[in-house]
């Protein structure tokens, strides 16, 4: 019988040098464990050959339990832990046998044969656990196998993922770039346009301020010349001109200020800052300049400006530059069609373009751009708020104007941008600032 | 001689009574003014016959110095007053468009005084 044991442990250590051989910590167990396996072969031989059965017995099942117990208490061998309790029948068997000789010799030499099986069988059932754990491990090893698999086509479509990702980010990133270039440029476009305006705007005050300087001069050497003359009163007369005068060159000087700093408005970024505005003014400003701009670019151009302005309008929160941009895209925008429509129509067409100003709602105001110009068709109608949408030749216009002009008034202020329009009659485009 | 200046400038107004003190002084000149060409029709319609010289801006919201111009030349054949048109623009188009509307004279903004004097003395003896 004892046997048995001793077959079990040396199977048991070749197993495990199989199963740590492509592990790392095999060099350092190989020598140990092969001389252990042959050893145990020794100790068999020297067993059967010298001791009786039950001192055989007990010797293998002892052999066999240490073998276990420093197995499962050996770090390195913790892969092998689950299937060393195969083992436990056969090492009780071993111990049964022994103890039932010791205790029990006759009976156990007539039930021989039950003990044998019984012996047996625990050996069987060792490689039965191994056979079937094998094939658990194999199972496991597959469903492993394919987890991997799984897991890492997932991290490779996370990837996938994760770039297209980063490169729409990027996309957007570029597309908003471009955006505030297109603003930057819609912006310097229209600068373009007022330029001309500008520079007659402030030729006018600065014509008054060389004149009024001269004439002054002038007085002053008449001036001097009465005092001389001792015509007090005619001296008197002259100094009061000359304070009529020096006001007017201050005046002027300050109106050519305020349309220089003007312009550098303009074209600075906006702040986005909303501020208290007398939307008159604002209104006043860029009537002359879009007019200007655009009667500097056609000389024969002519037209009627008429105002109404609502002089009760409470001052109304805003951001200036952006409102007086889409103040100068709207007034461009009827210059332009009643410029167009001049061309067609007979000399009874008088340009008209009005822009009326009135109070709206609580501390609201509504601002009314109108002219009796070209008037938009039906079908373009609802696209003129569209990007890039243009009616004028390539190189005139960008199309961004009326988009912009929707996104500061609508987005940016939470108002109304309304269009009422009849083709070949008139446009009247109607701003609300809540 | 009668001046009619039309502008949209107020400040146009004491600059040339300034300008022409002496001659206002000792009756050379008398000036009127006009601060859109609706006013200035408006003024001939009353006066025409006194006005010798209107002097008109070209550049002015309404209607402009050039269309003055023309209603000027189509109403008021006789006597024929002497017309100097003004313009900050002072380029081909514009000069052109004035003399094909009948102006006698296309003076560019800033005005030199001095040289509108000696014209306006010309046409005064």
């Amino acid at each position: 019988m004892d046997f048995f044991y001793f077959l079990a442990s040396f199977l048991l250590l070749r197993r495990l040098i199989k199963a740590i051989k492509f592990s790392v910590v095999y060099p350092k167990w190989r020598n140990l464990l092969n001389i252990s396996s042959w050893g145990i072969l020794l100790i068999y031989i020297f067993c059967t050959n010298s001791l009786d059965d039950t001192a055989s017995d007990l010797i293998g099942s002892l052999v066999l339990l240490g073998l276990l117990y420093y197995i499962h208490k050996e770090e390195d061998f913790q892969s092998q832990r689950p299937y060393l309790a195969a083992n436990l029948p056969l090492v009780a068997m071993g111990f049964i046998n022994a103890f039932v000789q010791l205790v029990a010799n006759d009976f156990y030499h007539r039930n021989n044969n039950y003990f044998g099986w019984a012996t047996l069988a625990a050996f069987v059932w060792i490689f039965g656990q191994w056979a079937s754990s094998k094939k658990q491990a194999e199972e496991l090893r597959i469903s492993a196998e394919r987890r991997a698999e799984l897991e890492s086509l997932v991290k490779e479509r996370t990837g996938e993922l994760s770039q297209q990702k980063d490169e729409l980010l990027e996309t957007v990133k570029e597309l908003k770039s471009t955006q505030a270039q297109l603003i930057q440029s819609e912006k310097m476009a229209s600068l373009g346009e007022l330029t001309a305006g500008i520079a007659h705007e402030i030729q006018n005050p600065l014509n008054f301020v060389n004149n009024f300087s001269e004439v002054s001069m002038e007085l002053l050497e008449e001036l001097k010349a009465e005092v001389k003359a001792g015509n007090k009163e005619d001296a008197i007369a002259i100094a009061g001109d000359l304070t009529q005068n020096l006001e007017k060159i201050l005046h002027h000087g300050r109106r050519a200020d305020g349309i220089v700093k003007g312009m550098l408005q303009h074209s600075r970024a906006s702040s986005g800052e909303k501020e208290p505005t007398d939307i008159n003014v604002l209104a006043d400003e860029y009537l002359r300049l879009a007019y200007h701009g655009l009667r500097a670019k056609d000389k024969s151009f002519n037209a009627e400006l008429i105002t109404h302005f609502d002089t009760t309008l409470p001052k109304i929160r805003m951001v200036p530059q952006d409102v007086g941009r889409v103040l100068l895209n709207l007034l461009t925008n009827a210059f332009y069609a009643v410029q167009q429509k001049r061309r067609t129509a007979g000399p009874d067409y008088k340009p008209t373009v009005t822009l009326s100003t009135f109070p709206s709602g609580k501390g609201g105001c509504r601002v009314i751009v109108k002219d009796n110009g070209t008037g938009i068709p039906e079908n373009i109608k609802q696209k003129i708020m569209q990007p890039f949408f243009t009616t004028k030749p390539t190189g005139e216009g960008t199309g961004l104007g009326l988009s912009m002009s929707y996104d500061i008034i609508v987005k940016a202020h939470g108002g109304t941008l309304s269009i009422d329009t009849k083709e070949g009659e008139y446009s009247e485009f109607t701003i609300l600032i809540p | 001689m009668k001046i009619l200046v039309v502008d949209d400038e107020a400040d146009v107004q004491p600059l040339f009574i300034q300008r022409f003190r002496k001659e206002i002084k000792n009756g050379e000149f008398e000036f009127s003014f006009a601060l859109s060409g609706e006013e200035a029709l408006t003024y001939l319609q009353a006066a025409h016959s006194e006005i010798v010289l209107i002097l008109s801006d070209i550049n002015m919201p309404g209607m402009s110095g050039i269309e003055l111009l023309s209603r000027i030349r189509h109403q008021y054949e006789v006597p024929p007053p002497v017309v100097m048109m003004v313009t900050a623009y002072g380029d081909e188009e514009n000069r052109r468009q004035a003399i094909d509307n009948g102006a006698d004279d296309f003076l560019t903004k800033p005005l030199d005084f001095n040289l509108l004097k000696e014209k306006l003395k010309t046409l005064h003896r």
